[in-house]
């Protein structure tokens, strides 16, 4: 990781504040709201990590095993994290997140397979920086593998730009500054 | 085995210097640590100390050589032109997420190494 993650100068958005509902591209009604921090929702997110195929484990994250999901969803679930989840009823779609590193904080998204392609991954991660935003959160970067070519469009059509592209994975950023919610 | 161990003072480079003399201690293995400089913040000096440090508890014999210019090609170079067996490196932190990294030093290793290279996490 390189220690100065900078990010783009311009400020980005509108976005969208959760909760918001809207009808996916296969035709599902999908609810994007904030965890509440309840064992219910806890358990419906290990539900969907022990359900992700592992083509779509990126950079070791999410872990194979329940044991270890649920250490790491510890981690990524306490309270200075920000936490925006998909449903479908009572299941879970999919499922972004914001982790503190100094002054900025680290974004990843994950979409369960049967739910990819479908607008949700866009909702989601515009939901979470509206989110974000509201927390008084300006600074946000993440790292993709170069080769990932769907998620490096989503983060580029939501405002991230890439902010170093020297090793092997992209880092890119988002300026939240200013940015308005809607 | 002769084993070449790239430590540039960071943790994860001294992590690795751990898990490479502990080894070393059950299979006998001939190991070198080089020590490469990357950032002007830290003083060769104080790498050689944390890296004298381990060894000495460690109870094996170790050769150390500090090795000037870029890190990744010296030790490449080092490696192949004096018949090493193995390049050992730390690498791969990870991001507050969870992500794992490689950083750039392990990446010009992986990538250039002719020798067989091994990533301590």
């Amino acid at each position: 990781m390189s220690p100065d993650h900078t990010c783009p100068d311009d400020s980005a958005g509108p976005f969208p504040l959760p909760p918001r509902t809207f009808t996916d591209r296969a035709g599902r009604d999908i609810e994007i709201r904030v965890y509440d921090g309840s064992e219910d929702e806890y358990e419906a997110l290990v539900e969907m990590y022990r359900g992700f195929d592992s083509k779509d484990r990126a950079q070791g994250i999410p872990p194979g095993r329940e044991e270890r999901i649920r250490k790491w969803l510890d981690n990524i679930l306490s309270s200075e994290c920000l936490n925006v989840i998909a449903w479908d009823g009572l299941a879970v779609a999919g499922h972004a997140t914001l982790v503190p590193d100094d002054e900025s904080y680290e974004l990843a998204i994950f979409v369960l397979q049967v739910y990819q392609q479908a607008g949700i991954g866009t909702h989601l991660i515009e939901a979470l920086l509206g989110h974000g935003i509201t927390s008084d959160i300006t600074q946000v970067w993440l790292t993709v593998e170069r080769w990932n070519n769907a998620a490096v469009g989503l983060y580029e059509k939501v405002g991230f730009e890439v902010s170093d592209s020297e090793s092997f994975e992209l880092q890119m950023g988002i300026n939240l500054d200013n940015a308005e919610t809607y | 085995m002769k084993i070449l161990l790239g430590v540039d003072g960071t943790d994860t480079s001294l992590h690795a210097l751990e898990q490479t003399v502990k080894r070393a201690k059950e299979a006998g293995d001939d190991v070198t640590v080089g020590i490469v400089t990357r950032d002007s913040d830290r003083s060769v000096a104080g790498t050689r100390s944390d890296v004298d440090e381990i060894i000495e508890s460690s109870e094996i014999d170790v050769t150390v050589q500090h090795l000037d210019g870029d890190p990744g090609s010296q030790l490449v170079e080092l490696a192949e032109s004096e018949d090493f067996d193995k390049l050992v490196i730390g690498g791969g932190k990870r991001s507050p997420m969870g992500k794992i990294q490689i950083g750039s030093l392990a990446e010009f290793i992986l990538l250039n190494s002719r020798i067989t290279v091994s990533l301590i996490r």
